[in-house]
């Protein structure tokens, strides 16, 4: 197995894969965002409660790839009791370092920095984005689903 | 490996799988390495790779030849013209075509299903009347239809497959009746290499008057096609997938069908006289082909053809059939493997997933070995819904495959296996 390999599926992606936190359907969700990317045919909906400005619950299903489910979990688990605006700054946080616009910063944005793989893989990163633009969806617009296309 | 050079008689005792080896020699492309490994290509289905022929025969004309076709009276517009033509004719050759006057020249199947469904289905298609089509089409062979259907007030309906991923012929008679006007099938599955009898299909269609159109993209590089022996109305195939460039493409007609139908595009090239109170249309095959066409595009796909004309389709037949089988066979030895599509009757597809691990990680870890693969839904979103799953990986071989490939394809899984184990 190369060191490539080792770099894109790091532990810490394998382990949110094989047991993804916050996984499931939020009954009480104030916003519900549905995701897909069609070029691979990954499906999310995320679920997110908030209560005032603070994401007080949130969670999600689907199906996708490694790296598009160890992504949503890591999210969930970040985001959940930050405040909304914190959230929105994180999403373009993680937007910069997975598009090679920063370099991951591990005292930001800690495990997050583990997505960093992918950008040697231009086609993997819509699957590490997907959750975090219907994050982005779910506090800052109306519209309901998200599309990566 | 023996070393010294063959002898007439060891190419006769080593057979064909020496002659496919020779073959491999000729695709310059397969030539590189990817990731500092050799590169291993099975994504043949998806889009082939061209040879040294068809490349020497697409630059020869940009370099010697090139001129538009059919519109000057000087030297290079004549050449260009006869190689254009030459290349129809190769086209009407290879599929057995009564008359070169039944080959259009269109950017691929997809614009060829869409010119039939347009033109014909446009003009034919009343309220209640039926397209068939079945569960395993490509998107390319079933959202035309739609199109088309919402326009005249028709109705797509599809055919159920079975688990094996075959045709249900019995559902297919069932539903086959006096509404339906057009049958649309794939001769061979992209998404799990079902063969369809299309022969029996075409037959069983006719006694219900409706018309036929086989979608051939994927059994042109594989199988013998004979239009007149099949007896189809329409079969559009792709260059790219036989070893010619992209962007070329063909729809074979019959002539009495492709006159009574209402052009598709209108432009230069398609009309005899043009005024403003009413144009008139040329002749086939260029009624259908408004615009300039893809002229080295054209020549690129009549070398393609001479080069499979130099193929045994019947030891091909073997040689893919081998390699699939012996893939088929290493692949079930993985844990957590299963392969989508076991019908009977298979082109050199094989379409699986290897649990837990998604079809678009597998993507990217061979790719890392040098083995390129597909992943993903394949534009076949009705068969992965058939079969429960979002997306396999699909490995699929051409003529210059070979055991290394199927290895190298196994020992790339294996990988995966280990870094999600």
């Amino acid at each position: 197995m190369s060191d490539q390999m080792r770099d894109l599926y790091r532990e810490v992606i394998l382990d949110h894969n094989r047991a993804p936190r916050n996984f499931g359907e939020l009954d009480d969700a104030t916003r519900v965002v549905e995701a897909v990317n069609p070029l691979c045919g990954d499906q999310l909906t995320l679920f997110v409660k908030t209560d005032g400005d603070r994401v007080t619950d949130i969670r999600f299903s689907g199906t996708g790839c490694a790296i598009s489910v160890a992504s949503s979990s890591l999210m969930t688990e970040k985001v959940k009791g930050c405040d909304c605006a914190d959230a929105l700054a994180l999403f373009e946080a993680v937007h910069d370092m997975l598009t090679g616009v920063t370099d991951p910063d591990p005292d930001k944005l800690e495990k997050l920095v583990a997505l960093a793989g992918v950008r040697e893989y231009p086609s993997r990163v819509k699957c590490a984005s997907l959750a975090w633009h219907a994050l982005k969806t779910a506090l800052s617009s109306d519209r309901g689903s998200v599309s990566t296309e | 490996m023996n070393a010294q050079p063959s002898t007439a008689s060891d190419t006769r005792v080593t057979g064909e799988r020496r002659d496919f080896a020779a073959l491999r020699a000729d695709f310059p492309i397969l030539k590189q390495a990817v990731h500092g490994k050799p590169l291993v290509y099975l994504d043949n289905a998806a889009s082939a790779q061209r040879p040294q022929a068809v490349i020497d025969a697409m630059v020869h004309h940009e370099q010697h030849d090139h001129a538009n076709v059919h519109r000057g009276v000087h030297t290079l517009s004549q050449r260009s013209t006869d190689a254009y033509e030459g290349a129809r004719e190769k086209v009407r050759g290879f599929v057995n075509a009564a008359s070169s006057a039944e080959i259009i020249f269109t950017r691929g199947t997809t614009e060829a299903i869409n010119l039939v469904a347009a033109s014909l289905g446009g003009a034919r298609l009343e309220v209640g009347d039926e397209i068939l089509l079945t569960w395993m089409e490509h998107h390319s062979n079933i959202v035309p239809w739609q199109l088309i259907a919402e326009r005249t007030g028709a109705r797509v309906v599809p055919v159920p497959i079975t688990t094996d991923g075959a045709l249900d012929m019995d559902a297919f008679k069932e539903r086959l009746s006096a509404r339906t006007r057009i049958v649309a099938v794939g001769h061979v599955s992209n998404a799990l290499g079902t063969i369809n009898p299309v022969a029996e299909i075409i037959e069983l269609a006719h006694a219900q008057d409706a018309v036929v159109l086989i979608d051939g993209a994927q059994a042109a590089p594989h199988l013998r096609v004979d239009v007149q022996a099949l007896d189809c109305d329409f079969y559009a195939f792709s260059g790219h997938k036989m070893f010619a460039p992209s962007g070329i493409g063909v729809l074979y007609g019959k002539a009495e069908l492709l006159n009574g139908m209402p052009p598709y595009q209108g432009g230069g090239e398609m009309i005899l006289t043009v005024d403003f109170d009413k144009s008139t249309y040329n002749t086939l095959p260029y009624k259908f082909e408004a615009g300039t066409p893809n002229i080295v595009g054209a020549i690129g796909l009549g070398a393609a053809i001479d080069y499979l004309n130099t193929v045994d389709f019947g030891a091909l037949a073997r040689h893919e059939a081998e390699l699939l089988g012996e893939a088929t066979q290493e692949l079930l030895r993985l844990p957590g493997s299963r392969i989508i599509g076991t019908a009977p009757h298979k082109a050199s597809v094989l379409s699986f997933v290897l649990d837990p691990i998604h079809a678009h990680d597998l993507g990217t870890i061979v790719d890392q070995e040098g083995v390129a693969i597909r992943t993903g839904h394949h534009c076949a979103m009705p068969v992965m819904k058939f079969f429960g799953v979002p997306a396999t990986a699909r490995a699929s071989f051409a003529l210059y495959n070979n055991r290394e490939d199927v290895d190298r394809l196994i020992a790339g899984l294996k990988s995966a296996l280990e870094l999600f184990s």
